[in-house]
């Protein structure tokens, strides 16, 4: 923490946060200040701190389940798949091949809402407020599709450990096809709106760079890391879900800056829609829970399984010792490692800067203080 | 020379104000106008707890096996029961539902074995109090009534 003491007379340190707008939630950021350019940060995280990996060692492993969707509510449906797999690995069982189709569509479905909720606050905070409508009209579509699928909208408890409860509802396949073929001309959309804007790129260009090694030393994953031209993709690298079946790209950029990570996302929404397209044309057959008990009682081990959330690396480490209640659930939250590299990317930018990176970053404070 | 002339006649600024301006038109206005229009919601949405009763007869279908209060993480749902001596059998004689608490998992509606304990359409649930926030079981089986506006 910047001491007040030791500053030099031209110095400043100025508090950004809890409850400035542009922080997304309740983050609050120590600005060290020499006129508008910044010395130096300091991230202060906690104010929504919940203690949820204490809370799952007080409940059973299904009642958990509905906890994890409001660690990353923006992507509620990628959190409750990854603890499901966790769980899933630690029973030894896989969920039929239905299933795994479902909750695909249903997680890339997640990953363009959560993008969009990123792109809108982002452009948001920058200056251009039209995004943010649109971004949220189509959203809407998307939590629709939720809606009648699981009865909620964005915590959502889609996904049952062992496979799904919900069959898919009448309608569920055509609904899912419109949308794509409703979203597809609305990137576009967006694009047109921000990508050659002047002021657009003027803000973003150059701005928190960050490079390939400096992002593999703070651990950064997603769309960060690929905007600084690694391929790195869990879905890819270490397929869960049946991924492996689908055929789509990674997007990377070469830069690494706040331009280059709006770029790959615009992008990674394009691949979802080709994802869900491909996963809506071919769901199988069968049933949708596999071999499951009512009372969930794995043997004694652990299991650490990650996936590729819309954020990035998300991981889930569970410790069962025997009982129905795991004895130890360890989240690796991909905000919480991501936000690590703000002081990195804000050091010797300005002031305006710091709101276009901790944008960038797409944090969700649910997530980082867990 | 293309790019100055793009510059210059500040095309980009244009392309995202035809975009803008595209959506002036009415037929394109998605605002829910909520107090008058009420949003239909899906059918499998989780809204408030309902206590189903019998239609035919007006007794609850409830069986006070107690399996709702033991799936709830946080444990929220109080079933307390007699046994009466003539029929030998279970009845229910208070339901508690603290829906401050509740989250809408949806973990209660699953664990109940005779489809008593549903979670309904009805979305609108706010009350002055905190105590108007834990239901009885006659609120259960009434269900909420919110106020209707019209205009």
């Amino acid at each position: 923490m910047p001491d007040a003491t030791f500053l030099d007379s031209t110095e400043l340190v100025l508090n950004m946060g809890p409850q400035h707008p542009s922080t997304h939630g309740v983050l609050r950021v120590i600005l060290k200040l020499d006129g508008e350019k910044v010395l130096g940060t300091d991230c202060v995280i906690g104010y929504l701190h919940r203690g949820v990996e204490k809370i799952a060692e007080n409940r059973t492993f299904a009642q958990f389940n509905p906890y994890v969707d409001r660690m990353d509510y923006v992507a509620a449906v990628s959190n409750g798949l990854g603890y499901c797999l966790a769980v899933e690995k630690l029973l030894n069982v896989e969920a039929p091949p239905r299933a795994q189709a479902v909750r695909v569509i249903l997680t890339e479905l997640n990953r363009i809402a959560s993008h969009l909720v990123w792109l809108g606050t982002h452009a948001l905070d920058i200056g251009a407020i039209t995004p943010v409508f649109y971004c949220f009209r189509e959203r809407e579509e998307a939590l629709k599709i939720f809606e009648k699928y699981c009865g909620a909208r964005l915590t959502t408890h889609a996904f049952r450990i062992g496979g799904l409860l919900y069959e898919t509802y009448d309608g569920f396949e055509q609904d899912v096809r419109d949308f794509c073929a409703m979203f597809g001309p609305k990137v576009d959309e967006y694009e047109e709106l921000l990508t050659n804007n002047r002021i657009w790129v003027s803000r973003l260009k150059g701005v928190g760079i960050l490079s390939a090694e400096e992002c593999k030393e703070y651990g950064v994953t997603g769309p960060v890391l690929r905007a600084a031209g690694v391929k790195w993709d869990l879905r890819k690298a270490q397929p869960y879900s049946g991924y492996e079946k689908y055929d789509f790209e990674i997007p990377t950029a070469q830069n690494g800056d706040t331009y280059d990570r709006y770029i790959v996302r615009m992008q990674e929404m394009r691949q979802a829609v080709r994802i869900i397209e491909q996963a809506v044309a071919a769901i199988p057959e069968g049933p949708i829970m596999g071999k499951v008990g009512k009372v969930i009682k794995p043997a004694v081990g652990e299991a650490y399984v990650s996936i590729e959330a819309p954020k990035g690396e998300l991981g889930y480490y569970v410790v069962s010792d025997g009982s129905t209640q795991p004895y130890r659930c360890r989240v690796r939250p991909p905000s919480f490692v991501n936000l690590q590299a703000l002081d990195r990317m804000v050091r010797g930018g300005l002031v305006a800067d710091v709101v276009a990176i901790i944008g960038t970053i797409d944090i969700v404070l649910g997530e980082v203080d867990r | 020379m293309g790019k100055l002339l793009r510059k210059i006649f500040l095309v980009d600024l244009f392309q995202g104000l035809l975009v803008t301006f595209r959506y002036q038109q009415p037929k394109y206005i998605y605002t829910e106008r909520y107090p008058e229009q009420r949003p239909k919601v899906a059918e499998r949405y989780r809204g408030a707890p309902r206590l189903n009763i019998n239609p035919d007869n007006g007794e609850t279908l409830c069986i006070s096996c107690n399996l709702c209060a033991l799936a709830c993480p946080e444990a929220l749902i109080v079933v307390t029961s007699e046994r009466n001596e003539t029929t030998k059998r279970k009845e229910l004689t208070t339901f508690t539902y603290d829906t401050s608490r509740c989250m809408f998992c949806g973990l209660c509606e699953d664990a109940c074995p005779v489809d008593a304990l549903e979670l309904t359409q009805d979305f609108e649930m706010a009350t002055y109090t905190r105590e108007g926030q834990i239901w009885d079981r006659q609120m259960l089986e009434e269900g909420p009534k919110p106020t209707q506006y019209k205009c």
